[in-house]
């Protein structure tokens, strides 16, 4: 049954995907109330999955590379309901949406057999460690999409060729605060990934930090995106450089959730 | 029952012409009453802007109409009658409906989409109105025109996009800026084309305006007039670092403006954006400053180009609007020749009335004794017959059917109607 509300949630999203593509060339009121529909039907569907994985394996559904993606997706589509409710970025689900629909779709090809957690891993803090990391990177996948915007308004700003997408984009003011303050979420909440993993390796295994390369990785994850706001409130790093800045950055964050799994060891690795 | 619309625009008169020929205060009034004070006119709506003076008519006969209005125009106006022989159109029945469409959606505009045309056009009708100088077919015509116009706005983008190098800034400011209230805004330099460009920056919420002008007594006035404050021309660098958008046209020959200062300028700022308008020929502001992180500067040219590129898109939504223009004029089209076959219809009723009351009158003569019962039966029976014998007819003449011209003479031939005249209010 979860598996079929899995496959369900990602037909809704792919559908959602290329409605959301179709409204960079040809939107209309109908055609973004058609994507929410899909988008909300997706996301439905979806936690029903993530509910029914958590009631079979009785842990919280981040013990496998599937379940953490899928989570990932999950908590992007939250954070993507949240911005559209509080400031209705004109076109925000059309460079969202296709991260979200990627992300399930790997989600998708991997092992979907529900583990049982390690010993190592059976604590509280689990919840508490995955769910920062998680809400972390899911705000700065959105600090990625409207990094994205922003280069691409400013292009037509700065090229004077205002055609495409220039009148729907919103103003570059308002996508560069939007990055700012997406880094701004995504931060502290991964400080406290990193903080709150520390603390359970201590509990567990008796020491902070072991230089699992996870743990590094999510250290120098953690050092761009510092440096992004260091050298925004010191230096006036905005705009553009912001923009760029968070785009490496995401790919940091990628390559720390995937890279580290699929390419090194350690005991952030699921079986 | 014809309408027709004489008229002369921008695209046939130059403007003394049509200064001339324009309906100004009493004159609208004094106008609408003297032309439908012309015998062939039944209805009338006079229509006058600065790029358009246009009579809509409703008449029996168009060329007499025609030939009335002229000699209308020229006394009224007092000109010469050779003057109007190339000016004047003339647009009859569904070409003139298309005609008034066209006029309200703003597709026979100067500026193609520009959306003043629609509150005249709505003025115009309303004064008509309020003068009851029109009827049900021009009521009928103005509203559908005003909605069609309506249709078009929502359903095209043709009022879209700016085509005026003053709005094409502000809606890029807005690209920039979001919101521009709390902006403020630097005058560098005043000219006629800066000054206008400043009055639409301020209708859109900018709100702190400094004036930087060559001779300070001329700033002082302005930022008067802008409810800003004027500084010396030389304070203008250091003022830069609190301003957000700048409309630059001096006048000077060579850069005021260089890329070192604004270097200087973006970091003092904490590199918060900038927009400047450079609007002065030769340019004012190192075009080199473009290059630099958050500041976005466009010159005459460019904006020019903003607003050539808006014009030609305006140009495509106008197809689409031309098509919805056909669409509703099919359907007018439908709705007047119900509208002819009407008289017909009464005139029909009317007749079979007529001789209801006549064989009634003729029958209780002959038998005076018929109780007041029998009576009664008898002239219900009358009317059933009549009402059933013409129901067909008048089925066939409301319905829309394509030889319909043809049925509601065939009809007036078959009763003798052509005794009325059906055109009669």
């Amino acid at each position: 049954m979860e598996v079929m509300l899995f496959e369900l949630a990602l037909t809704c999203y792919f559908a959602a995907t290329i409605v959301c593509l179709l409204e960079l060339f040809k939107g209309s009121k109908v055609t973004s109330r058609i994507m929410f529909g899909l988008v909300i039907a997706g996301f439905a569907l979806h936690t029903a999955n993530i509910a029914a994985r958590y009631v079979i394996s009785g842990h919280m559904p981040t013990a496998s590379l599937h379940e953490a993606t899928s989570f990932f997706s999950w908590c992007i589509v939250l954070l993507f309901f949240f911005l559209e409710y509080r400031y209705r970025i004109g076109l925000l689900g059309s460079f969202i949406m296709p991260v979200v629909f990627i992300l399930m779709l790997t989600s998708s090809i991997l092992p979907r057999k529900i583990e049982n957690l390690s010993p190592l891993l059976q604590s509280s803090w689990l919840f508490i460690h995955t769910a920062f990391a998680f809400i972390g990177d899911a705000a700065f996948a959105m600090a990625f999409g409207v990094g994205i915007m922003y280069l691409i308004q400013e292009h037509y700003v700065k090229s004077k060729h205002l055609g495409g997408l220039f009148k729907k984009l919103p103003s570059l003011q308002i996508l560069d605060e939007m990055n700012y303050r997406l880094i701004t979420i995504g931060f502290p909440f991964l400080s406290l990934a990193i903080i709150s993993g520390s603390l359970w390796a201590e509990s567990s295994l008796g020491t902070f930090w072991r230089w699992d390369p996870k743990e590094v990785w999510s250290l120098i994850t953690w050092f761009i995106y510092a440096l992004v706001l260091h050298v925004r409130l010191t230096q006036g790093w905005r705009g553009k450089r912001a923009a760029i800045l968070s785009i490496i950055g995401f790919c940091a964050v990628l390559f720390t959730f995937f890279g580290v799994n699929l390419l090194l060891k350690g005991y952030h690795s699921f079986k | 029952m014809k309408i027709a619309v004489v008229g002369l625009n921008h695209k046939t008169a130059d403007v003394e012409l049509r200064e001339k020929l324009a309906f100004n205060g009493p004159k609208l009034e004094e106008g609408l009453r003297k032309i439908k004070e012309i015998p062939s006119i039944r209805e009338t709506v006079i229509i006058s802007t600065c790029n358009r003076v246009e009579i809509y008519l409703h008449v029996q006969d168009v060329e007499k109409a025609y030939a009335a209005i002229k000699d209308f125009f020229v006394e009224f106006f007092e000109i010469r009658r050779d003057s109007l022989d190339t000016a004047l159109y003339l647009h009859k029945d569904m070409a003139a409906v298309k005609h008034i469409f066209r006029v309200a959606s703003s597709l026979d505009s100067m500026v193609v989409g520009e959306p003043q045309i629609l509150g005249q056009l709505k003025d115009a009708f309303d004064f008509a109105l309020e003068k009851k100088t029109t009827g049900v077919l021009l009521n009928r015509l103005l509203k559908k025109s005003i909605s069609v116009a309506k249709r078009v706005r929502t359903e095209t983008r043709i009022a879209e996009n700016a085509v005026s190098i003053s709005f094409a800034a502000v809606e890029l400011a807005k690209k920039i800026f979001t919101d521009l209230a709390g902006k403020s805004f630097m005058l560098l330099g005043a000219g006629e084309m800066a000054e206008l460009a400043a009055k639409h920056m301020m209708n859109n919420g900018v709100k702190d305006i400094i004036v930087a002008n060559r001779t300070y007594e001329r700033g002082c006035e302005l930022s008067r007039e802008f409810d800003g404050r004027a500084i010396r021309f030389e304070d203008f660098p250091a003022e830069l670092v609190h301003t957000d958008i700048v409309i630059c046209s001096t006048g000077a020959s060579t850069f005021v403006l260089h890329k070192e200062h604004m270097q200087k300028v973006m970091k003092e700022r904490k590199q918060k954006p900038v927009f400047i308008i450079d609007i002065s020929v030769p340019r004012n502001v190192d075009p080199g400053i473009n290059d630099m992180d958050n500041v976005y500067l466009y010159d005459v040219d460019d904006l020019r180009g903003v607003v050539d590129s808006n014009i030609s898109e305006r140009q495509k939504e106008a197809a689409k609007a031309e098509a919805i223009v056909e669409d509703e004029i099919e359907t007018f089209r439908k709705w007047m020749m119900t509208l002819n076959s009407v008289p017909t219809v009464i005139a029909l009723r009317e007749r079979a009335e007529a001789i209801r009351k006549d064989e009634l009158e003729r029958f209780f003569n002959r038998f005076p004794s018929l109780g007041e019962k029998e009576r009664k039966a008898i002239e219900g029976m009358a009317g059933g017959i009549i009402n059933k014998l013409i129901h067909a007819p008048t089925v066939a003449l409301k319905n829309d059917a394509e030889d319909k011209d043809m049925l509601i003479a065939l009809i007036k031939r078959l009763y003798d109607l052509n005794g009325e005249d059906n055109e009669k209010e």
